[in-house]
């Protein structure tokens, strides 16, 4: 911990210019070198399923509700308002969703989901902003509350409706879906041929642009634009000196409450918009969310409270889901304890060079337990691949605590004029 | 402060009060907008007492909501979130159940197979709680994100280890851990003209809250807890290891929580864990001690009004509306005694400003004019 602030505090410039200067190509050799890895591994175990273009779009579809669950606990943090509550939120707007959904079609669901989710925003803001009461506490009232009422609504609105139920709305069309003719089915050709990272990429790339829902690429464009408008604009550099420093921010001049109910009530819509995002194309389900706020939330932690960090760990969580459903010979999961495997050692590694010894035999060890586990069994159980988010998400907090830093103020009670 | 404490009494009750009126309100409001009647809704909530079966109920109920109180208020007391209750019940119930229907415990004495079972239970919640102890005091991660974390992790192993593979058998359609045999389970109390009996649970409830409100006002862990949570620099500067507390609260409520699905587990007809077992009961403990301020007392009383809501809620499908409400009026109920509970905090403040004020102008007259 110490180092590392030490470090950033003393010399800030030249580390900064080296990341800026290298990021792209960075980016681009490591993502290479990753799909090298995969390629391989996928050749050796013959899990097609590690990458194939079917197995991208159900990561992908499993992805986008936890991306813009992850999303909307960022936008709220970084105002410096903790929102466990958006699993309720999101709840919210399964509900919105379905009611708006099957009788005016799936945009109007998706607008009602973001009001509903924007809805249980304006409450957390209201409790936690103008009363003052602790952050977490509000959140799980909001858990609370939210599930019943979606519940009783659903009973009261869906059981009469044509194909509803109790527990369900009646079905919610599609909003639609992308994909790229002539392309898609050339990289199909070039993915079955099988060959060593050509085939891989090819398959990647295939499952972006085959049946992609507008909405992801939606969450695509709200994540990039978060990003800019929380890094690039007053407006975002305010919000977030609201969750640094509040008394800070306050004595030039910004009014702190003002920009933390914008932050929550974005909070709630993105996390509405998570829930119609489970709606559209299907229906509501009471229970659908299935703990996908709090993925989401283990997302923002695994990437720092940035987004693109964020959306990285909202893809690993949204890969570990979507390959499992969509792999029913297990064998992909079951590959991937290699990857997981070969990522760890690589950290161990990286910790080891920068002098945290304990940390990467930590590491090194899970590594040598991923890798027995492997050759000990031909498939993972499914419920311990369901939990993989949660204790990957543990395990980095364990492992690279002294690379995470939240926001300085968040869940802080900020009261004007107090110290 | 003369006449304060009667002041303090009113001001203490005014919140939960008003906070119930509140939620009434609310959700009569909820229920004409949707068509009802709230009179009818109350009305049948409230014939649902006539029955012996339902206040019966109602009292198991309370037992294992104000276990799962005093595990979350263990916490709190040291500012500590333990909102992992939850997991840590559940899989406390589920491997104490392993333990308790396992085939060797049948050769044992009835009293030394239930006290094993409890202690299973014990040892499985505050290890859990350990995990995230551990974390927080080595890595500086957040109790809350990480009992968060544990909870789902504990969902997953549960249904993981409740398959015949590993610990559960199953028979029938039921997939559940072996059947506890007679020996191994505490004696239930039946009354005339119920189905339900009294669980002897009850009592389990009792000794753990005389214990917690022994060890708050008695002892000097207790005051180190409470300072430690009042406030952290000042329990250090008096010697109090603050790493210490955090791993032994932690411990503790982790403990008590393995306790929480004891009364159902030893007293229940199922007398197994199974998918069928009370789920979210750590998220009501939460509401709970909120509700009772994380008193000893306090915490019976808000246990005992979340119980009997539970308990009327079947009533009211009699009259057409949906269970839920009662979770509504609960989710209320916790919401607005949060924020009732910040206003009378800050009346307080206003209140003795004026105590202190008056007492300042007695002293010197003169100077009262101004």
């Amino acid at each position: 911990m110490g180092m590392g602030t030490e470090s950033e505090v003393a010399v800030p410039l030249p580390r900064y210019r080296l990341q800026s200067n290298l990021r792209p190509v960075m980016w681009l050799a490591i993502a290479a070198a990753g799909i090298a890895v995969v390629s391989l591994v996928r050749i050796w175990t013959g899990a097609d399923n590690l990458d194939s273009s079917g197995a991208i779009q159900a990561a992908i579809t499993a992805a986008v509700p936890i991306a813009l669950a992850g999303l909307s606990g960022l936008w709220s943090e970084r105002a410096g308002v903790v929102n466990i509550g958006i699993e309720g939120m999101m709840i919210l707007g399964t509900f919105g969703a379905g009611y708006a959904g099957y009788q005016w079609g799936p945009w109007a669901g998706v607008f009602f989901g973001v009001v509903c989710g924007l809805l249980g925003g304006l409450l957390h803001a209201l409790v936690t902003v103008t009363v003052g009461v602790d952050h977490i506490i509000s959140g799980v009232a909001i858990n609370i509350l939210a599930p019943g009422l979606a519940l009783y609504l659903s009973r009261l609105v869906f059981t009469d409706a044509p194909g509803g139920g109790q527990r369900q709305s009646p079905p919610v069309a599609d909003v639609g879906r992308i994909t790229l003719p002539l392309i898609s089915d050339w990289l199909g050709e070039i993915e079955a041929k099988g060959w060593f990272f050509v085939s891989d990429l090819a398959g990647i790339v295939r499952g972006f642009c085959t049946n992609l829902s507008l909405l992801s690429v939606l969450a695509a464009v709200l994540i990039a634009l978060s990003g800019w408008v929380l890094w690039r604009t007053r407006l975002g550099l305010r919000l977030r000196s609201v969750g640094e420093a509040p008394y800070a921010a306050e004595s030039l001049g910004v009014n702190v409450y003002w920009y933390k109910y914008i932050a929550v009530m974005i909070s709630g819509g993105l996390a509405g918009l998570a829930g119609a995002f489970l709606v559209v194309g299907l229906k509501f389900q009471d229970g659908q969310t299935g703990g996908r706020g709090f993925i989401g939330l283990a997302a923002m932690i695994f990437g720092n409270w940035r987004p693109g960090g964020m959306a990285m760990g909202a893809g690993l969580f949204g890969y570990t889901d979507g390959v499992q459903q969509y792999d029913s010979s297990g064998s992909a999961m079951h590959a991937f304890l290699i990857l997981v495997a070969i990522t760890l050692i690589v950290v161990a590694i990286l910790q080891y060079r920068a002098g945290h010894p304990v940390v990467a035999a930590v590491a090194a060890v899970i590594a040598a337990l991923c890798l027995w586990w492997f050759s000990a069994t031909d498939e993972l159980p499914q419920q311990l691949v369901k939990a993989a988010p949660y204790a990957i998400t543990l395990l980095v907090m364990a492992l690279a605590s002294q690379n995470l830093r939240m926001p300085k103020a968040d869940g802080l009670i900020y009261r004007k004029g107090g110290s | 402060m003369t006449g304060s404490r009667g002041r303090r009494i009113l001001l203490g009750a005014a919140a939960p009060v008003g906070a119930l009126v509140f939620s009434l309100l609310i959700t009569s409001l909820l229920l004409i907008a949707t068509g009802h009647s709230p009179f009818e809704a109350f009305g049948a909530m409230a014939s649902a007492f006539e029955r012996v079966r339902v206040i019966l109920g109602t009292i198991n109920q309370t037992a294992v909501f104000y276990l799962s109180a005093v595990a979350v208020a263990i916490g709190f007391k040291m500012n500590l979130f333990n909102i992992g209750v939850d997991g840590q019940y559940r899989l406390a119930a589920m491997m104490s159940a392993v333990v308790a229907g396992a085939a060797f415990m049948d050769s044992l004495p009835s009293f030394l197979r239930i006290a094993i079972t409890l202690l299973v239970a014990m040892v499985v919640g505050a290890s859990w709680a350990g995990v995230a102890a551990l974390l927080k005091v080595t890595r500086g991660v957040s109790e809350v994100i990480s009992t968060i974390m544990l909870n789902a992790i504990a969902t997953f192993l549960i249904a993981y280890l409740l398959t015949p593979q590993m610990l559960a058998v199953l028979e029938g359609n039921n997939i559940s851990t072996p059947k506890i045999t007679e020996g191994g389970q505490l004696p239930v109390f039946q009354f005339e003209g119920s189905t339900t009996p009294l669980y002897s649970g009850v009592f389990l409830a009792v000794i753990v809250g005389v214990i917690y409100a022994l060890v708050l006002s008695r002892t000097v862990f207790g005051f180190s807890l409470k300072a430690t949570g009042m406030s952290e620099t000042a329990a250090i500067a008096s010697g109090i290891s603050v790493k210490k507390m955090i791993v032994s609260a932690m411990l503790l409520s982790g403990a008590v929580a393995g306790l929480v699905g004891m009364p159902e587990l030893l007293n229940g007809s199922a007398a197994s864990y199974s998918l069928n077992f009370p789920t979210g009961i750590g998220f009501t403990g939460i509401a709970i001690a909120l509700l009772g301020r994380n008193h000893p007392v306090g915490m019976i009383f808000s246990a005992l009004l979340w119980a009997a809501l539970d308990s009327s809620a079947n009533a009211l499908q009699g009259v057409g509306v949906p269970r839920e409400l009662v979770t509504i009026m609960q989710g209320v109920i916790v919401l607005s005694v949060v924020v009732a509970y910040e206003f009378v905090r800050r009346y307080r403040l206003v209140l003795e400003a004026r105590d202190v004020a008056r007492a300042l102008a007695a002293r010197n007259p003169q100077e009262a004019t101004l």
